[in-house]
């Protein structure tokens, strides 16, 4: 296999795992904000104990988020050399912000805000929970600058030696993709954390535990998913729109439309076949394409043979972009119903079906899936540029052997793959724990001293 | 030199001040974890509970000096990053697989914990002899032929063992009873793999690079240089007598830590001479690898907030923690 298919592998590897959990602590720090709030105004042990249990699914995607990001900040240098030589000038300061944001939260927040109760006072450590959550917010702030600037590249000039340098800040980070691609990833994770806690707190009713939470806890989750999978669809059709303007071969590839067309139909299933430039198995609904790509029903929609050369691999980003679709459009669903039904139900959580229980627990991860889906739709579609139109992926490749290339992806592909069923099997063990054993076990760490750190504070012989 | 043209030079010091922060905080954690296999069960704990609080805050040296190499360095991160790309690989495994069991071996059902044990070791073992190979290999400049290797090979055993003393001396200092008898133990044993790994390093080194042998073995400079080594050599001294003393395990318990962590510093200080102005040995220097000024300034008032605030972090996280792991007790 080719070193740079390898390399693109591997990166790909390494940031998906990443991903993966600043995705939830982005949403689950809010949601921990609003957890507390209705505490300190109710009164009501299941907001409590709510809090308690998704502090510790916090601080394990918290630790997992910080040791993948310290690989991260390997991978550039590994694979990608030429990059941080050509655009160093740009890429540097919003990494390095995003580094420092992420860490300054680290520093001065995250402690009190996991284990400070008891030792500060309440509005201490409700500004300390409200700053953590604001600063995984501002740390996406900076990626997503440096990926949108990657994709709609702006206020840069570049010198006689191809060097690029800065000419306005406010255009490289306000670039013309970013404020879509922000919302819809800042959406992304809402929809993520919603459908993690309405499907453990799902799985927590049919096992009955979690009596207290458990209702309240699905019934936060329910009302915010069936709020924000219609916002994000709209965002999503926005982000669409800016992305016909300025990477119509995404969009291309991504509905595979080979030849350019008026009045596109929208490609339900297709096999697209790169070999011969068009699809096979095609079910498609005429006009439609162009309703959703332009909102107009004769809009034209540029084909793949208008960029021969520098267009993106069509097969993964045509299912991909569905996927991604099918799975919102199932959260959408979801949530309409799970939220509806609740709602006539009275919020009587014993009076839920369980089949609805049993499909929630089910998507505990959907949100996973879909931005895996969409995160591999926008990046590979950048290809075969690593700065759109401007710099080939090709061109900033490292000159390491293909073998070794291949051997660390294995070894990270084996590790990452452990790590989420690691991940995945202790927060349902975390999530079947009787709530007297969670009592007592938060009794006995609210009476140590407070720990400024992701890990647990270990106590001989105790659990954490 | 005017401000644009010491920038570089800043960024370099401060890389190296983090790198330094990195290797004695994170030496003693990896350290700890290699001696995880030498404790029963609940001694475990109590090792895990001594380093639990700080582990977190000393990787940030860490991402701090990596992220300065490349954002205030771009070439030399490529040169070096591609030059080390399968121990960079295996230490972030490493260190992955560590940071994940100091969580996962609490929260995981109880018949895991040893499985999670095992991979702390293992983590730890396998990030340490990284580090020690990826630092052979920079001090030597990336030479290729037969001796490169295998010096870069020597410094993989000795930089671990050297994490096992410091670790070692973090238990004096933070344990009591049997298990602070059981590190001066382990103290001692360590002592003399470090000493001879030194000794041989030291040697080796001039012959492995001309650079280094040069600007050491040059007059007037050796008299002023040849307190290094010396220095080194007292503490290392002064730190075995000290463990065959009573005092260790009373008033004086800091002080073996203290003694590696001047250990540390003083290697740092000569290998820092050996090098300086190049960041890439004989390849590339400071300047000719960093970035613009105006990159580096942009970057400069991130690092002016976020470096104090890492320090302070840290430095609170130290003090909340002082004293003996064994008062960590729930009442």
């Amino acid at each position: 296999m080719d070193a740079l298919l390898l390399a693109r592998m591997q990166f790909a590897a390494n940031i998906t795992f990443h991903i993966l959990f600043p995705t939830i602590s982005i949403g689950l720090g809010w949601a921990l904000l609003f957890f507390r709030l209705r505490w300190l105004t109710t009164q009501q042990q299941g907001w409590l104990d709510a809090y308690r249990f998704w502090t510790k699914v916090f601080a394990l995607s918290f630790a997992l988020g910080v040791v993948s990001g310290i690989t991260m900040s390997f991978q550039f240098g590994t694979n990608w050399p030429g990059f941080m030589e050509k655009v160093g000038d740009i890429a540097g300061p919003l990494l390095g912000y995003e580094v420092l944001t992420a860490f300054f939260l680290e520093a001065g927040f995250l402690g009190i805000m996991l284990f400070g109760h008891g030792r500060v006072s309440e509005r201490v450590h409700f500004a300390a929970t409200a700053l953590v959550a604001f600063g995984t917010t501002l740390s996406a702030f900076w990626i997503l600058a440096l990926n949108s600037w990657m994709q709609t590249p702006a206020g840069y000039t570049i010198d006689a030696a191809g060097v690029y340098h800065v000419s306005s800040w406010i255009a490289v980070v306000f670039n013309p993709s970013f404020p879509y691609r922000l919302t819809h990833m800042l959406l992304a994770s809402v929809l993520t954390v919603s459908f993690l806690l309405a499907g453990l707190s799902a799985w927590q009713l049919l096992r009955g535990v979690a009596g207290r939470s458990a209702p309240l806890v699905l019934r936060t989750a329910l009302t915010v998913a069936a709020i924000a999978a219609p916002l994000q669809i709209v965002a999503g059709d926005l982000h669409g729109l800016n992305t016909l303007q300025h990477q119509p071969q995404k969009i291309a590839a991504m509905e595979g439309i080979w030849e350019t067309e008026k009045g596109a139909a929208l490609r339900l299933f297709a096999w697209p076949d790169e070999k011969t430039r068009s699809n096979h198995l095609e079910i498609a609904i005429p006009t439609l394409g162009s309703w959703i790509l332009t909102h107009a029903a004769d809009g034209e929609i540029k084909g793949l043979n208008e960029f021969r050369g520098s267009h993106p691999p069509v097969a993964p980003l045509f299912f991909a972009f569905r996927a991604m679709v099918g799975i919102g459009l199932l959260m959408l669903a979801t949530s309409w119903l799970g939220g509806w039904l609740y709602w006539r139900r009275g919020w009587n959580a014993a009076a839920l079906p369980r089949p609805l229980l049993r499909v929630l627990a089910g998507m505990s991860f959907a949100g996973w899936l879909a931005t895996v889906c969409g995160w591999y739709v926008t990046e590979i579609g950048r290809q075969p540029f690593i700065v759109q139109g401007l710099i080939r992926t090709a061109d900033v490749a490292s000159n390491v052997a293909a073998p070794s290339i291949a051997l660390t992806l294995a070894l990270y592909v084996v590790l990452y793959l452990a790590l989420i069923v690691a991940y995945v099997t202790v927060l349902k063990y975390m999530a079947e724990k009787p709530e007297e054993v969670l009592e007592t076990e938060s009794k006995e760490r609210a009476a140590q001293p407070a720990v400024i750190a992701t890990s647990p504070p270990v106590v001989p012989g105790a659990a954490a | 030199m005017s401000f644009d043209a010491a920038l570089p030079v800043i960024f370099m010091a401060l890389m190296g001040i983090a790198m330094l922060i990195y290797v004695v905080s994170d030496g003693y954690d990896l350290g700890v974890g290699m001696l995880m296999h030498r404790a029963t069960p609940a001694e475990k704990d109590m090792l895990v509970a001594s380093i639990g609080p700080y582990w977190d805050a000393n990787e940030t040296w860490l991402v701090l000096g990596v992220g300065i190499l490349l954002i205030a360095f771009p070439k030399a991160h490529g040169i070096v990053l591609q030059a080390l790309y399968l121990p960079v690989a295996l230490m972030l495994i490493g260190l992955v697989l560590r940071g994940v069991a100091f969580d996962f071996r609490v929260k995981a059902k109880e018949g895991h914990k040893v499985t999670w044990d095992r991979l702390f070791f293992a983590g730890s073992v396998i990030a340490s002899v990284a580090q020690g190979w990826m630092l052979g290999r920079y001090v030597s400049g990336f030479g290729e032929g037969w001796n490169y290797p295998l010096f870069a090979a020597a410094i993989a055993a000795a930089l671990p063992m050297a994490y096992v003393l410091m670790g070692a001396c973090w238990l004096v200092m933070k344990s009591e009873g049997a298990l602070q008898e059981k590190a001066i133990g382990w103290a001692r044993l360590a002592w003399l793999p470090v000493v001879v790994g030194m000794i041989l390093i030291s040697m080796a080194t001039p012959w492995v690079s001309a650079t280094v042998r040069d600007r050491w073995f040059a007059l007037p400079e050796i008299i002023a240089l040849i307190t290094i080594p010396l220095s080194t050599a007292a503490a290392l001294a002064t730190l075995r007598a000290l463990l065959n003393t009573q005092i260790v395990k009373g008033a004086l318990c800091w002080l073996p830590f203290a003694l590696m962590i001047a250990v540390f510093l003083f290697g740092f200080l000569g290998l820092a001479y050996s090098i300086y102005p190049f960041v890439v040995l004989d390849r590339l220097t400071l300047w000719q690898a960093a970035s613009s000024p105006e990159a580096l300034k942009v970057i400069l008032i991130g690092v002016c907030i976020s470096v104090p605030a890492i320090a302070a972090y840290t430095a609170y996280s130290y003090w909340v923690f002082r004293g003996k792991t064994s008062e960590l007790k729930y009442a």
